[in-house]
């Protein structure tokens, strides 16, 4: 790769458009939502892409490099969607300031383009109004220009060109050669620079009506519509946000989605567990017995694999989120779902990161992105980890497997599904409570915002996109959460393993430790919900990750084998504890904010360790007085 | 013969309309909507969606409790909308 075509932002005061001419220059992708913006740029950069985030922000910055037919080497920059530039969102503000030159991390666009869904032009002209007052040189694409035309939609390319004063190209970015026009207007387009003052001014009411009469003008005279919308989207969307047979579906599609995320995943997540497990142990084997053998054992692959072993869960529950998003439907979700969860004070898009939050709260809290509402995003972080995670399968499983009897209720319900069930029902009802609590306590003052969505056609998801999407999702996941989750864990290894015990002790290891100490110290506290001081040390390195509570247990009752040898734990408790102690436990992991990586995830994404602490605070507080309730209310029930 | 006289038009806002409403936009009116937003946010969210005078606007579908929120047909495009900010839309 030569040096012209880097896609590094380089910030050059006041030289920005020097580049032009040295066969190098940046431009910046804007449209509305739903425009195919990103299909365009994934068809004009390919795998040639990064995505970052936005110094001091977590807008994601996706950006990539085009060879033109000419030889010019193009950085793009892929903008957040927007419908104009007045900048309602945090990624909005990102969009308006790239455009506008201000933002000091990137260097100023030498040309625009815009991008539009030739389908649905209206909204797009009027932005398109908009931008030329920016003065930068720009171009629209009709993208999606297939679709428009199979259905009778007649757009004079020319005559469009000349009534809004830009250079005017069709594509179909997700075809092979459906770009050859863009490329080749690029070629034109790059090499002239310049462009005019800036006359932008975030618009008022005024100005906007009167951009979008000018546009719906310009529509008239520039496209004929064949005055049907597309029947197909009418006619999906007669059944899919039919009231009853929509939600209907919507928890058909969520119940696959379910299946999907726990079934499908469970073989990789095996087969990487024991990669891991046989990583560790010929680690074992190959290293003197000690410090360093713990450490890259138990701290550095131990780590890395809690980590990498959520990877087929993730990737899956996001392969479903991408191609019900591509296809259209996510809009849809969220507006069968609106009224439900706005009684408890959620925002309809809250859906989408709550769902994902039963994988895993991490990616549930990094999707909160798509809620524009400050106030409805904070919400939905709060109540997110409530969610019930795998990772609290591991936990469930042991103690469920280990004190409930495999029985069956009326017949055809087993005791244990009954109890599991229970547990996520708590922790569904749970996030419900807390958000319509979190209405009254924090936005007392605040009427509840808005819920305006455009609902766009219906589209056939392109197996490319999907793809690249996924690699990029992996990739963020493993590098964010690998980054903290990591950090966490070193910290809870070396809690766990120092001081090393003194000479000729007999006891596991743990007992002498930070962790250990830790555990005594809290554990008067804790002995009120039925804890013992076993479990009060366990819970210090289960910080790390909630199943990492199942091997500490093992570690603490001196059981060798980790997590694999969840069997003996399980008999070994069903020994020790009693039945309240074991309900009071899973009624405690239920709320406790038992995961460091999350609450590190939530003071990332709300950029004040305040959320952090009011997380942590009203989760802690809940897991104390649900199992304070359950070990109290079993001991009286004759089960202490 | 007799003339017809021209029918009296009435304003009403589209939050109130019913399923399969079809009209224009006469204007909009955003102050006392009940809406969360100000009245000035709120007519520019309405108009950046496509809710200018003159469009033709039709309730396509309604939410399952309170036939909230709705989903409006604004020419081109399909908009989904509480009725709440819907009311601020009004449609003869």
């Amino acid at each position: 790769m030569t040096d012209c075509c880097s896609d590094t932002p380089t910030i050059e005061a006041g030289a920005a458009t020097t580049t032009v001419g040295l066969g190098s220059c940046q431009c910046a992708l804007v449209g509305t939502p739903n425009s195919g913006k990103t299909a365009l740029f994934n068809a004009l950069t390919g795998s040639r892409q990064k995505v970052a985030n936005y110094p001091g922000v977590t807008v994601e910055r996706k950006a990539g490099v085009v060879h033109t037919p000419a030889g010019l080497c193009i950085r793009i920059v892929d903008l957040p969607g927007t419908y104009s530039l007045r900048a309602r969102s945090p990624d909005e503000e990102i969009t308006r300031d790239v455009v506008l030159g201000k933002l000091a991390s990137e260097t100023p666009p030498d040309f625009l383009v815009c991008v539009a869904d030739s389908t649905n032009l209206r909204l797009a002209l009027r932005l398109v109004l908009e931008l030329r007052r920016v003065g930068r040189p720009m171009m629209l694409v009709l993208n999606m220009y297939d679709i428009a035309r199979r259905r009778g939609l007649d757009i004079d390319a020319h005559k469009l060109s000349e009534l809004l004063g830009v250079p005017v190209v069709t594509a179909v970015s997700v075809r092979k050669g459906g770009i050859d026009a863009v490329l080749s207007e690029l070629d034109k387009l790059a090499p002239k620079g310049g462009g005019s003052a800036s006359s932008w001014h975030s618009p008022s009411a005024t100005d906007l009506r009167a951009d979008q009469h000018k546009a719906d003008e310009i529509l008239r005279a520039a496209v004929r519509t064949p005055g049907r919308p597309d029947t197909l989207t009418a006619r999906l969307d007669s059944v899919l946000l039919h009231p009853a047979a929509g939600l209907a579906i919507l928890f058909v599609i969520l119940f696959v989605m379910f299946q999907a995320v726990f079934t499908w995943a469970k073989p990789l997540m095996d087969l990487i567990s024991n990669g891991f497990g046989w990583l560790g142990a010929s680690t074992h084997a190959a290293l003197p017995a000690g410090l360093l053998q713990s450490f890259i054992e138990n701290g550095v692959i131990g780590g890395v694999g809690s980590v990498v072993v959520f990877l087929p869960q993730i990737l899956i529950l996001f392969l479903f989120i991408l191609l019900l998003e591509d296809l259209g439907y996510m809009a849809r979700a969220a507006f069968l779902m609106d009224k439900i969860m706005g009684g408890a004070g959620l925002h309809g898009r809250a859906f989408i990161p709550l769902l994902s939050s039963f994988a895993c709260a991490i990616p549930g809290i990094m999707s909160t992105r798509v809620i524009d509402n400050k106030r409805d995003r904070l919400t939905t972080i709060l109540v997110a980890p409530l969610m019930t995670c795998s990772a609290r399968i591991p936990v469930y499983t042991l103690i469920v497997a280990a004190f409930i009897p495999n029985t069956n209720v009326w017949g055809v319900f087993s005791l244990q599904g009954l109890v599991m069930f229970g547990l996520y029902g708590a922790g569904i009802l749970s996030a419900l409570g807390v958000s319509t609590a979190a209405k009254y306590v924090f936005w007392r003052d605040e009427p509840s915002p808005p819920f305006m969505l455009e609902l766009p056609d219906y589209k056939l998801p392109r197996l490319k996109s999907v793809g690249l999407g996924l690699v990029t999702r992996a990739k963020a996941f493993l590098y964010r959460a690998g980054t903290t989750i990591f950090a966490m864990m070193m910290l809870v290894w070396f809690l766990a393993s120092f001081p090393r015990p003194p000479m000729g002790a007999s006891g596991p290891a743990i007992n002498y430790s930070l962790a250990a100490m830790i555990g005594r110290l809290i554990h008067p506290l804790l002995a009120p919900i039925g804890f013992n001081w076993q479990i009060s040390v366990a819970l210090i390195p289960g910080m790390a990750a909630r199943e990492v509570a199942v091997a500490a247990l093992g570690t603490v009752y001196s059981i060798s084998g980790g997590s694999d040898a969840a069997g003996a734990i399980g008999s070994r408790l069903a020994g020790q504890w009693s039945i309240a102690t074991a309900l009071a436990f899973l009624a405690w992991y239920v709320f406790a904010p038992q995961c460091a990586s999350t609450l590190a995830v939530i003071r990332r994404e709300t950029g004040s360790s305040k959320w952090m602490w009011v997380t942590f605070g009203y989760m802690l507080a809940l897991a104390y007085i649900a199992a304070f309730a359950t070990y109290h209310i079993a001991v009286a029930l004759g089960a202490g | 013969m007799l003339r017809e006289s021209p029918p009296v038009i009435a304003r009403s806002p589209l939050g109130r309309g019913r399923l399969g409403f079809r009209g224009r936009i006469d204007s909009i009116q955003a102050t006392g909507s009940g809406s969360g937003l100000a009245p000035d946010e709120l007519e520019r969210r309405l108009i950046e969606l496509g809710f200018v005078e003159g469009a033709s606007v039709e309730i396509l579908h309604e939410g399952i409790i309170g036939r909230d929120p709705i989903a409006v047909r604004v020419d081109s495009a399909t908009v989904a909308i509480r009725r709440r900010e819907a009311m601020a839309i009004l449609v003869v």
